[in-house]
C-alpha cells in the first residue's frame, strides 16, 4: 500500500503529482501542486492522521455497539414517552445558549479589540475568567443568592414587610431559563475566545476599503468584519452547544429533563447502559445535524485574508453614550459569570475553612494539574497533525474520520467514559490472555485504571474543542503560502514548523487554553476511568457538591477556579501578542 | 530484529514485575464506592488502624458496575459498596458478584437485610419518612404514603425529582404493595399535590417546608440529622417534624445502603474480614453516630440524635421485589410527566 492509491481515490481529482509509477521526473514536473510531496514523508502524514482519527474514534464506536446491543431493549419506552420530551427541552434549552452566548461572546470581542476604551489590557483576559468556573458551582451559587432562604429575598422581605412565600411572586432560577442564564454566562468564553482570535487576525485593511466604500461602522461590522469570522465563531458556538448538550451538573440541579438527564435516569435508574447509550446517540444525530447545516449554508465560501498588511488596529473612539454601553457589555458577564461567584465561593471557604481544608489540597491541585496539562499536550498536538494532514490531503475519508473523531464532545463524559472503558478493557485482557497462555503469567490490567486512560477520555473528547479552534485558525493561512514555500524546497514539516506554527500560534495557544480549563473542570470521565485513591479538585468537590454541600466545597471549588485562572491569563497576552503585524510578531525572525 | 523483540519483552518483563510487586506490597482490599468517600472513610480508617489492612477506595456515582464487568478476571475491584438496592440489584444482575460466606455476617445481619444467595448484604437503612411543618400541619394530619394522593395536600408538598433512586424505590414498594394501576393514580394525585416542580436534594425539601414554600416534604431520615448537626440549616430542621408513614399496616418503606464482593477479587479474605468488621458493634454504632443512618444489627445502639427520632416499624417487604420494579416504577413515573 502506498500514498499514491490514496491520491487516486481522491474523487476531488485536484491536481495528483505521484502516479503509481515512481517516476521522479513526472513528479517533479507537476510540483507547483501543494499536493506534491516527497514519497516516504507523505505516507507517514496520511497513515499518521488515519490512525489518530480511528483512536479519537474509538470510544465512540464502543458506545455505538454498546447502543446496539442492550442488555434490555427500551428504546420503545424511551421513543413514546420520554424521548419528545427531552428533545424538546433540549431544543429550547440549546437554543437560548446559543443566541445568549453569541450575542455576549461576538460583542465582547469586538469591543474589547477595537474600541479604545478604558481597561482594554485587563478586559482582554479578563472577559475569559467566567470559564475557569465550573457552571454547576454557578448554578449553586446563584440558587444560594436567589432562592427563598437567600440574602436577595430576604432583603426584598425586610423592606416590603411580607412574612412567607406565598405573599409576593419571585422568579424562579431553577428552570429553563435559570440554566440557559448560568450556561450562556459560563460558557460565551469559547465564544468570545474564537471570535477574537478571528477579528485579530483580519486585516483592518478590509474593513479600512469597507468604510472608505461608504460603509458605517456597524454596517462594515455586519457585512464584513462578522462574515470572515463566521467559521471561528461558529466553531465556539458548536463547542458551546455541545458542552450544554452534555451538561449534567446544571440542568440535574435546575430540573430541567434534557437527553442527558435521561441518559442518567435510564442508566442510574434502570441500570441499563445500553439504553443511556441510545439516548447519547440520538444526541449525536442533534450535534451532527447542526454542524451539517452550518456548514452548508457557507458550503462555497472560503475565508482567506488576501492581504498581509496587518496594521495596528483602529482602536475606534466612543462617545460617552456608546462608551458606557460597550463597558456595560463588557463587564456585566465577568461580574456576573466570575466576580459574584467567586465571592461568594470565598465567603463560604473562609466560614467553613475548618471543615474543609485538607493538606490533600496540594496533591489533588498537581493531579489536575497533570492530567489537564498532559491531555492539553496530547489533543492539541494531535489537532495540529490533523489539521494539518487534512489541508496536505483534502480527502473526503480522511475528513470523514476526524469529524467523527470530533463529534465525541457531545457525548456526556460517563457515557464516553463507557467508551474509553471498553477497548481499554479488552486490550489489557487480550494481552493477559496471551501472556498467560505463552508464559503463564499475568499482565493484569496495564492502561485501565491508570492516569493514561483518563489522559486518552480527556484528548478524545476535548478533540472538538482544540481540532476546532486549529482548524479555524488554519484556515485563515492562504494556500497560496503552502505553495510558496513547498514551490521554494521545504518539507511539509518544515512548511508547518516555518509557515503555520508562526501564523497560527494564537489558535494553537487558543486550543490549549481550552483543553486544559475544561480538563481542570472534567468530572464524569475522571470519576469513572481513575485509579485508586486518585483525587482531583474536580472529582474532591463533588463528592461534597453532590449533596448540595456547596459550603463544604467551596473551597475546593475556588482552588479549581485558582489553577485554571493563571494559565487563562497567561495565554491570553500570549495570544493578543500573536497577532500579525503586532510589534512582538518581528521577534519571531 | 531481535533486538526490538528483546526491547519489547524486557519491558513487558519490567512491566509484569512491578504488577507482581505491587500485588505483594501490602495487605490491602480494593472498593469501587458509590458512596462519597467523606461518609465511609472514618470507618475504613478505623477497619486499618485495627488490622493493618488499607482499603482503596475509587468512587464515582455511576460507571462502576460497567467498569468492573469490562474489567474482567484482571478487576482490581473486591467489593462494591452502593447507596441503594436497586444498585446492588444491578452489580448481581451483570454477573459480577460472588456469594459472600461468613458466619459472622450472618450471625450479624438479619435475613431480611441479605441475599439469600448472599449475593449482597445490607449494612444500613435509611427510612423514606414525610417531613410536616410545625405550624402549618397538625402531628395526625398524615398517616401514610397513600395519604399523600388525598386532594386536602394539593399544592402543599415538595419532592425531589421523580428519577431519584430513592423515589424509585418508593414507587417500586408501591407497586409491589397495590399493583400498577392503582400506584399509577396515586402518581398522578401526588404530582398534582405538589407545590412546584420536582428538584433539589432532599435537604432542600425540608428548607422550602421551613420557608412556607410547602407544608410536607419527602425524604430520607439521614437528611434531617445532617441538617440537625449543621448550624446553618438546624433552624430550619427544627421547623419540621419527622413523620414515619403506615405505622398502622406494613410500616414505612427502608432502602439499604449494601455491600457485595466481586468474582475474581484478589484480595477476597481482605474484603471478607472489611464486611465483618462493617457489620459488626462498632462500624456499626459509627454509622447512626457519624451518618445518622440506622445500623441493621440488632442491639447497636442508636446514637442519641437517632435515638430522639423514636422508633418505627419497617416495611417487610423483600427488598429484591422493591428491584424488581425498579423498571416499571420508572416507566409510570414517565407516563404521568412527574418531573414536568
Amino acid at each position: 500500500m502506498n500514498n499514491s492509491c490514496q491520491h487516486e481515490d481522491d474523487p476531488d481529482n485536484r491536481p495528483v503529482a505521484v502516479t503509481e509509477t515512481f517516476d521522479p521526473l513526472r513528479e517533479r514536473s507537476s510540483g507547483t501542486s501543494m499536493h506534491w510531496l516527497p514519497r516516504g514523508q507523505s505516507g507517514l502524514w496520511l497513515i499518521g492522521a488515519f490512525f489518530i482519527a480511528l483512536m479519537v474514534a474509538t470510544p465512540l464506536v464502543a458506545v455505538v455497539y454498546l447502543a446496539l446491543f442492550p442488555t434490555e431493549n427500551i428504546w420503545p419506552h424511551l421513543a413514546s414517552t420520554m424521548l419528545p420530551r427531552y428533545l424538546k427541552n433540549t431544543g429550547i434549552l440549546m437554543l437560548g445558549v446559543g443566541i445568549g452566548v453569541t450575542l455576549i461572546g461576538v460583542s465582547t470581542a469586538w469591543v474589547v479589540t477595537m474600541c479604545r476604551i478604558p481597561g482594554k489590557r485587563m478586559l482582554e483576559w479578563a472577559m475569559l475568567l467566567p470559564m475557569a468556573v465550573p457552571a454547576y458551582i454557578v448554578a449553586y451559587v446563584y440558587t444560594d443568592l436567589l432562592e427563598y432562604a437567600g440574602p436577595f429575598q430576604r432583603l426584598l422581605r425586610d423592606i416590603f414587610g411580607w412574612q412567607t412565600a406565598r405573599d409576593y411572586w419571585f422568579p424562579d432560577i431553577r428552570t429553563k431559563g435559570g440554566a440557559i442564564i448560568v450556561l450562556s454566562l459560563t460558557l460565551y468564553p469559547y465564544v468570545y475566545m474564537l471570535a477574537r482570535a478571528a477579528f485579530l487576525a483580519q486585516s483592518v485593511c478590509v474593513l479600512e476599503a469597507a468604510r472608505v466604500l461608504g460603509r458605517s461602522a456597524w454596517n462594515s461590522f455586519m457585512t464584513v468584519a462578522l462574515p470572515l469570522a463566521r467559521p471561528a465563531i461558529v466553531v465556539g458556538v458548536v463547542i458551546a452547544l455541545m458542552e450544554t448538550l452534555n451538561d449534567f451538573g446544571t440542568i440535574d440541579f435546575f430540573a430541567v429533563h434534557t437527553l442527558t438527564a435521561g441518559i442518567f435516569n435510564v442508566w442510574l435508574g434502570m441500570g441499563n447502559a445500553g439504553g443511556a447509550a441510545q439516548i447519547a446517540l440520538t444526541m449525536l444525530a442533534v450535534v451532527v445535524v447542526l454542524i451539517v447545516a452550518e456548514r452548508y449554508s457557507r458550503r462555497r465560501q472560503r475565508f482567506h485574508d488576501t492581504t498581509n498588511r496587518f496594521q495596528e488596529l483602529p482602536g475606534y473612539e466612543l462617545g460617552p453614550v456608546t462608551m458606557f454601553f460597550a463597558m456595560a457589555v463588557c463587564i456585566l458577564p465577568i461580574v456576573l459569570g466570575f466576580v459574584i461567584p467567586s465571592l461568594v465561593l470565598i465567603y463560604y471557604s473562609v466560614g467553613y475553612f475548618d471543615q474543609s481544608w485538607t493538606p490533600d489540597f496540594f496533591e489533588y491541585a498537581g493531579n489536575s494539574l497533570l492530567v489537564s496539562g498532559l491531555a492539553t499536550i496530547v489533543a492539541v498536538s494531535c489537532a495540529v497533525f490533523l489539521g494539518y494532514a487534512l489541508r496536505l490531503f483534502p480527502q473526503p475519508l480522511l475528513r470523514f474520520c476526524i469529524r467523527l473523531a470530533s463529534v465525541g464532545y457531545a457525548v456526556p463524559g460517563a457515557v464516553l467514559a463507557i467508551g474509553v472503558l471498553i477497548p481499554f478493557a479488552r486490550f489489557d485482557n487480550a494481552v493477559d490472555a496471551v501472556m498467560r497462555d505463552t508464559f503463564g503469567i499475568s499482565t493484569g490490567l496495564l492502561l485501565s485504571g491508570t492516569v493514561f486512560a483518563i489522559v486518552f477520555a480527556y484528548a478524545v473528547r476535548f478533540m472538538a474543542v482544540s481540532y476546532g479552534s486549529i482548524e479555524a485558525a488554519l484556515g485563515k493561512v492562504r494556500p497560496s503560502m503552502d505553495d510558496a514555500a513547498r514551490t521554494l524546497g521545504e518539507s511539509p514539516w518544515g512548511t508547518l514548523k516555518r509557515i503555520h506554527f508562526p501564523m497560527v500560534r494564537g489558535g494553537i495557544l487558543a486550543a490549549g487554553v481550552l483543553v486544559f480549563v475544561d480538563g481542570m473542570k472534567e468530572l464524569p470521565a475522571t470519576l469513572i476511568l481513575r485509579p485508586f485513591n486518585f483525587e482531583t479538585l474536580a472529582t474532591h468537590v463533588y463528592q461534597f457538591a453532590k449533596d448540595e454541600m456547596i459550603e463544604q466545597a467551596a473551597l475546593g471549588a475556588l482552588a479549581i477556579v485558582v489553577v485554571g485562572v493563571v494559565p487563562v491569563i497567561m495565554l491570553s497576552r500570549a495570544i493578543s501578542r500573536s497577532r500579525p503585524g503586532h510589534d512582538g510578531a518581528s521577534e519571531r525572525h | 530484529m531481535a533486538s526490538l523483540r528483546n526491547t519489547v519483552f524486557g519491558i513487558m518483563g519490567a512491566v509484569v514485575g512491578l504488577a507482581a510487586f505491587q500485588v505483594n506490597a501490602a495487605e490491602e482490599v480494593n472498593v469501587y464506592s458509590l458512596r462519597q468517600p467523606f461518609l465511609i472513610e472514618p470507618m475504613f480508617k478505623q477497619f486499618t488502624k485495627e488490622t493493618g489492612i488499607r482499603v482503596n477506595t475509587l468512587f464515582s456515582q455511576s460507571g462502576l458496575v460497567e467498569r468492573i464487568k469490562h474489567e474482567g478476571r484482571n478487576s482490581p475491584a473486591d467489593l462494591l459498596l452502593t447507596v441503594d438496592i436497586g444498585r446492588i440489584q444491578d452489580a448481581v444482575d451483570a454477573d459480577i458478584a460472588t456469594p459472600l460466606q461468613s458466619d459472622v455476617i450472618d450471625a450479624n445481619i438479619p435475613p431480611q437485610f441479605r441475599d439469600k444467595g448472599h449475593l449482597w448484604v445490607g449494612l444500613t437503612t435509611r427510612a423514606r419518612v414525610l417531613y410536616t411543618s410545625l405550624d402549618r400541619v397538625s402531628p395526625d394530619a398524615i398517616a401514610s404514603y397513600e395519604d399523600l394522593a388525598d386532594p386536602k395536600w394539593k399544592g402543599r408538598i415538595c419532592v425531589r425529582s421523580g428519577m431519584h433512586v430513592y423515589n424509585i424505590a418508593l414507587v417500586a414498594s408501591m407497586i409491589a404493595h397495590h399493583g400498577d394501576e392503582y400506584t399509577k393514580t396515586w402518581l398522578q394525585h401526588l404530582k398534582d399535590n405538589l407545590a412546584r416542580k420536582p428538584q433539589g436534594a432532599d435537604i432542600d425539601q425540608i428548607e422550602a417546608v421551613s420557608q412556607g414554600v410547602c407544608d410536607l416534604a419527602i425524604g430520607n431520615s439521614y437528611y434531617y440529622g445532617k441538617m440537625l448537626s449543621d448550624p446553618n440549616k438546624a433552624d430550619a430542621a427544627k421547623q419540621v417534624r419527622i413523620v414515619f408513614p403506615n405505622q398502622g399496616d406494613r410500616g414505612t418503606h427502608v432502602n439499604i445502603s449494601g455491600v457485595a464482593l466481586i468474582k475474581d477479587a484478589p484480595n477476597k479474605d481482605n474484603a471478607i474480614k472489611l464486611v465483618e468488621f462493617l457489620s459488626g458493634d462498632e462500624a456499626q454504632h459509627m454509622y447512626a453516630d457519624v451518618n445518622f443512618e440506622y445500623p441493621v444489627k440488632p442491639g447497636v445502639a442508636w446514637s442519641d440524635m437517632v435515638q430522639s427520632w423514636g422508633t418505627f416499624s419497617a416495611d417487610t417487604l423483600a427488598l429484591n421485589e422493591v428491584a424488581n420494579n425498579r423498571g416499571a416504577a420508572i416507566r409510570l413515573i414517565d407516563e404521568v410527566g412527574f418531573n414536568e
